[in-house]
C-alpha cells in the first residue's frame, strides 16, 4: 500500500490535504524540484505524484528520468489560476511522437 | 543505397547470408505486427486520456473555485486547519499490466478510515462552502488516479512505438536491401568462378585434343 503525493503552492494543493493524499507545499521552482526528486526516489515508493502546471513545466528534464519507468507517474494537474494547456499539449506530443502527427485534432 | 558487405564469396557464406536474410524477413514482418496493434491500442488509450483530463481539468478549476470562496468567508489559517488532519487516508496498490509487452501500471486505490465520511472538521467554524469543495473533490478521486494510470500508459507506450518503429525502418530500409544486395553479389561472383571453370577446362580439353593429334 502507497500513499499518492501532491506537489505545488499551498493554494493550489491545500484542498488535497483533505482526501488523504500527502501534500507537499513547495514555494519556488527548485524547492518543488527537490521534493519530487526525494519522492520518486523514496523508499516508501509513490506510484502516483500530483504536481501543479507551473512546476511541471519547469522541471521537465527530471520529469524525464522517470518517464521510461512503470512507476512513479508524474502527473500535472492545474493550479489555482486553472488549467494552462500542459497537459493537452503534452497528449499532443506524445501523439505525433508516436504516430508522427496528431490525428486527434478535432475529436 | 544499399552496399555490399564485406564477405568472402564462399557457399558458405552465402547459405549463412541467406538464412540471416530469412530471418530479417521474419523479424520485420513481426515487428511491423507488433507497431501496428500497439498503435491501435494507443490510440485508444489516448482518446480516453483526453477525455479523462478535459474533465478532471474542469472539476478541478471548479473544486479551485469552491476552495477560493471557502478562504474567502473564513480565514486562510481556519481552512487549512480544518484540513490538516484528513479522517480518510487514500492509499493505492499498483498492479502492472502487460500491453504488447510494455509493462503498464494499473491503480487501485482504496480509502481507509474510521468513518465513512470526509469532513475532518467540526461544523461549527467552518463555512459551508469548504463543504463543498471537499465533497466535489473526493469525487473526482477516482478519476485522478485513472487520469494518472491512463497517462501514464500513453506514455510508456508511445516510447515503444517509436523504438519499434525505428527498428521496422532499419530493417526495411538498411538490413533486409544490405542482405539482398550481398547475397547477389555472392551468387554473381560464383556464377563467374564457375564460367572461368568451364572455359578453363575446355582450353584444357582443346589443348589435350591438339596434343594427341601432333602424335599420330
Amino acid at each position: 500500500m502507497n500513499k499518492i503525493a501532491c506537489v505545488g503552492d499551498r493554494d493550489s494543493v491545500r484542498g488535497f490535504m483533505a482526501i488523504g493524499f500527502e501534500v507537499h507545499t513547495a514555494n519556488t521552482l527548485q524547492e518543488a524540484e527537490k521534493t519530487v526528486r526525494e519522492l520518486a526516489e523514496s523508499e516508501d515508493g509513490y506510484p502516483v505524484i500530483f504536481v501543479t502546471e507551473d512546476y511541471y513545466n519547469g522541471m521537465q528534464p527530471l520529469i524525464s528520468l522517470y518517464a521510461e519507468k512503470t512507476v512513479p507517474a508524474i502527473i500535472s494537474i492545474p493550479g489555482k489560476n486553472g488549467s494552462q494547456g500542459t497537459g493537452m499539449a503534452a497528449i499532443k506530443a506524445l501523439t505525433e511522437k508516436a504516430i508522427g502527427a496528431d490525428i486527434l485534432l478535432n475529436s | 543505397m544499399a552496399t555490399v558487405m564485406k564477405v568472402n564469396p564462399t557457399r558458405m557464406e552465402l547459405s549463412k547470408l541467406k538464412k540471416r536474410l530469412k530471418t530479417a524477413r521474419r523479424g520485420h514482418k513481426l515487428l511491423k505486427d507488433k507497431r501496428d496493434e500497439m498503435v491501435k491500442q494507443f490510440l485508444e488509450l489516448v482518446k480516453k486520456n483526453r477525455e479523462l483530463r478535459a474533465s478532471v481539468e474542469e472539476s478541478l478549476k471548479q473544486v479551485q473555485t469552491y476552495f477560493s470562496i471557502a478562504a474567502a468567508t473564513m480565514s486562510s489559517q481556519a481552512v487549512e486547519e480544518s484540513l490538516i488532519c484528513p479522517k480518510q487516508e487514500t492509499e493505492l496498490e499498483t498492479e502492472s499490466k502487460n500491453i504488447m509487452s510494455v509493462i503498464v501500471p494499473r491503480f487501485n486505490y482504496s480509502m481507509t478510515g474510521k468513518d465513512s465520511d470526509i469532513y475532518s472538521y467540526g461544523f461549527v467554524t467552518t463555512s459551508a462552502e469548504l463543504d463543498v469543495a471537499v465533497g466535489a473533490l473526493s469525487g473526482i478521486i477516482p478519476k485522478l488516479i485513472e487520469l494518472a494510470e491512463t497517462e501514464k500508459s500513453v506514455q510508456l507506450l508511445a516510447s515503444e512505438i517509436e523504438k519499434t518503429r525505428r527498428r521496422v525502418n532499419a530493417l526495411e530500409h538498411v538490413m533486409i536491401p544490405n542482405l539482398e544486395v550481398t547475397v547477389k553479389s555472392i551468387v554473381m561472383k560464383l556464377e563467374e568462378n564457375e564460367r572461368g571453370n568451364i572455359t578453363r577446362l575446355m582450353k584444357v580439353k582443346d589443348m589435350m585434343i591438339a596434343e594427341s593429334r601432333q602424335g599420330i
